[in-house]
Order: C-alpha cells, then sequence, then structure tokens
C-alpha cells in the first residue's frame, strides 16, 4: 500500500514517464489492429486457393508471404515508432 | 586475497569486438557483418570450383548449386521470368548475406542479429532502391518510367491527382523505408522476446522459490528460439523477393 502511495505521488509530480508509457502502449497497440486482419485475409484466402487447386499450392504459398510481408510492415512501423517516442 | 582478485578484472567477452566508436568503431555487428560476407564468399566461391565436371560432387558444391537453384526457380522465375536472370548474383548474394547475419540471432556465444541496428538495412534498403531506379530508366526512359510507375492503369480522371500523389511517395520513399523497417523491426523483435525470456528464466533460477515457473518459460524460449530460426530465414526471403518484385516493375511496367 505504501508501495503504491509512493508510485501515485510520483506520477503526479512528473507525469512524463506515466504518459510516455501509455503513448507507446497505444501507438503499438493501434498499429497491430490492423495488419491483424489483413493478414488473417490475406492467410485465409490462400488457404481457400490451395484447397480449391492443390497443384497450384505452391505458388500461391510464395505470393501468400509475399502478402504477409507488406501487411506486417505496418504493424512493425508502429513498432518502431513505440520505440523512438521518448520521453 | 580479494584485492588480488580485483586486481585481475576481466572485461566481458563482448569487449573483444569493441574498439573505437564513433563512424569508424569497430564492434560485434560490425564483426558479425564480416563473419556474413565471408561465409557467403566462401560457399558460393568454393562451392563452384570444379566447373569441368558435369555431373556435380561434394558436399559444398551440392550445396552451393541448390542455393542458386532456390533462388533462382522461387525467386527470379516466379516474378521476372527469364529476362531477370541477370541480376540472379546480385539477389543470390543478398539474400545470403542477410541469411547469415540473421542466423547469429540463434548461434551460441555470438547470439545477435546484426541486423537488428538499422545501419546495414538502410544500406541494403538504398542499394535496391538504386538497382530499381537505373534498371527502371535506362528500360524505359525517364519519362515514361515516371508516368508508367505513377499513374496505375484504370484509374478514373476524379481521383486521378490523389492516387498519383500517394504513387509517387510509395515508389520513392515508401518502398525502401519498408524494406528496411520491415528487416530491422522483424530481427530487433525477435531478439527482444529472446532477450527477456532468457533473462525471465535466469531470474527465476536466482530466487529460489519461483523455480516451478522455470520449465515453462524455458520451453517457451527453445520454441521462440526455434520461431527465429524461421523468421530469419522468412525474412532473408522476404526481402530478396520484394527486391525481385521492384525490379520486375521497372522492367515490366504495367499499362
Amino acid at each position: 500500500m505504501a508501495l503504491l502511495h509512493l508510485l501515485l505521488a510520483q506520477a503526479a509530480a512528473d507525469p512524463t514517464k506515466g504518459l510516455t508509457a501509455i503513448g507507446r502502449g497505444i501507438v503499438y497497440g493501434g498499429a497491430a489492429i490492423g495488419p491483424g486482419i489483413g493478414i488473417g485475409l490475406v492467410v485465409g484466402n490462400a488457404i481457400t486457393a490451395m484447397a480449391r487447386q492443390p497443384e497450384s499450392a505452391g505458388t500461391v504459398r510464395t505470393t501468400m508471404f509475399l502478402g504477409i510481408a507488406f501487411t506486417e510492415a505496418l504493424a512493425l512501423f508502429g513498432f518502431v515508432l513505440a520505440f523512438i517516442i521518448s520521453g | 586475497m580479494n584485492a588480488l582478485l580485483l586486481a585481475v578484472d576481466v572485461p566481458p567477452i563482448s569487449h573483444v569486438t569493441i574498439w573505437g566508436s564513433g563512424p569508424l568503431g569497430f564492434n560485434k555487428t560490425a564483426a558479425i557483418y564480416i563473419f556474413a560476407a565471408i561465409a557467403t564468399m566462401v560457399i558460393f566461391y568454393f562451392g563452384t570450383r570444379r566447373k569441368d565436371q558435369v555431373v556435380p560432387a561434394g558436399l559444398l558444391q551440392n550445396t552451393a548449386e541448390s542455393a542458386v537453384g532456390f533462388v533462382r526457380n522461387q525467386i527470379i522465375m516466379q516474378t521476372m521470368g527469364t529476362d531477370g536472370l541477370k541480376y540472379l548474383p546480385y539477389l543470390t548474394a543478398l539474400f545470403f548475406f542477410i541469411f547469415f547475419s540473421n542466423i547469429t540471432e540463434i548461434l551460441p556465444f555470438v547470439q545477435f542479429p546484426a541486423n537488428a541496428r538499422f545501419g546495414m538495412p538502410l544500406v541494403l534498403a538504398l542499394v535496391t532502391w538504386v538497382v530499381y531506379h537505373v534498371v527502371g530508366i535506362a528500360k524505359q526512359g525517364p519519362g515514361h518510367y515516371l508516368k508508367n510507375s505513377t499513374v496505375p492503369p484504370g484509374v478514373p480522371i476524379a481521383i486521378l491527382p490523389l492516387v498519383v500523389i500517394i504513387e509517387f511517395v510509395s515508389w520513392l520513399i515508401v518502398r525502401p523505408f519498408s524494406l528496411m523497417v520491415r528487416l530491422f523491426a522483424n530481427m530487433l523483435a525477435g531478439h527482444l522476446i529472446l532477450v527477456t525470456f532468457a533473462s525471465l528464466c535466469a531470474a527465476l533460477w536466482a530466487a529460489k522459490v519461483t523455480v516451478v515457473i522455470l520449465p515453462f518459460s524455458f520451453a517457451l524460449l527453445v520454441a521462440m528460439t526455434g520461431f527465429e530460426i524461421l523468421v530469419s530465414f522468412l525474412q532473408a526471403f522476404i526481402f530478396t523477393i520484394l527486391t525481385a518484385v521492384y525490379i520486375d516493375s521497372s522492367m515490366h511496367p504495367s499499362h
């Protein structure tokens, strides 16, 4: 309980570190939503394509990895930005 | 006795590879890049020396030939077709350089992916950027290259200005920047996960009472190490295949 009081007093006096941490969390959390849905769509459609025509599985798999890389890059921008934010 | 022990102050092993600081300093990251370059050169130099034999023989020659065959069939033929084969040396070197500098993440006593610092990914992305612009300007001439890259076919005239601005920024800035960030952030995230779980295991072992949780976090550390092998290979593959796709978009404009 004393520790909690100490932390709250420090946060009230100088909120910079706390707000920076909250900001970093919001940045990465918000950045991860879109690519999560996007990669799910890409892989789901790739699975459907591989099931409909199994002999094209190799080409579909290569294109799937390409699509995953494009959409995952957006989540990684958010991850890097969360580290760049200083405070 | 204690004073004698303090006099023998052995610095940690990583200090062996820290030598100077600033632009001409040498540290572990640079040592790993030198290892990756030498490994790539050794495999492909010693693996192709016996050119006079028709049937390849020996482990190193077969490995080098399968490696080149992989890049040729899975990367170049899938994206560029036969007139992309002249880029096979550049793409093979790029793929194996990135792969060897990523795989040090899981090698014992090294355990640091050199691409977790954004120096070399930036350089590699800039080299790719220069290559695909030079190819585009050489094949299509500057004016046509700019027009074919920024104006996609079948766009209604009403939103054309907006699309041209977006395509121009994407073609000029976002492509090399995303290549760099994708490689750098994947390697950095994997390295941080491995470091976090390893220090968690060490802390659980040091505080003797929590040692019951140790098997679970150790199992997850082993699983993440296996996953990082996949990520190392996949990031090298993605960088190379995206380079191939960008060179292909410069060679074969869609219109």
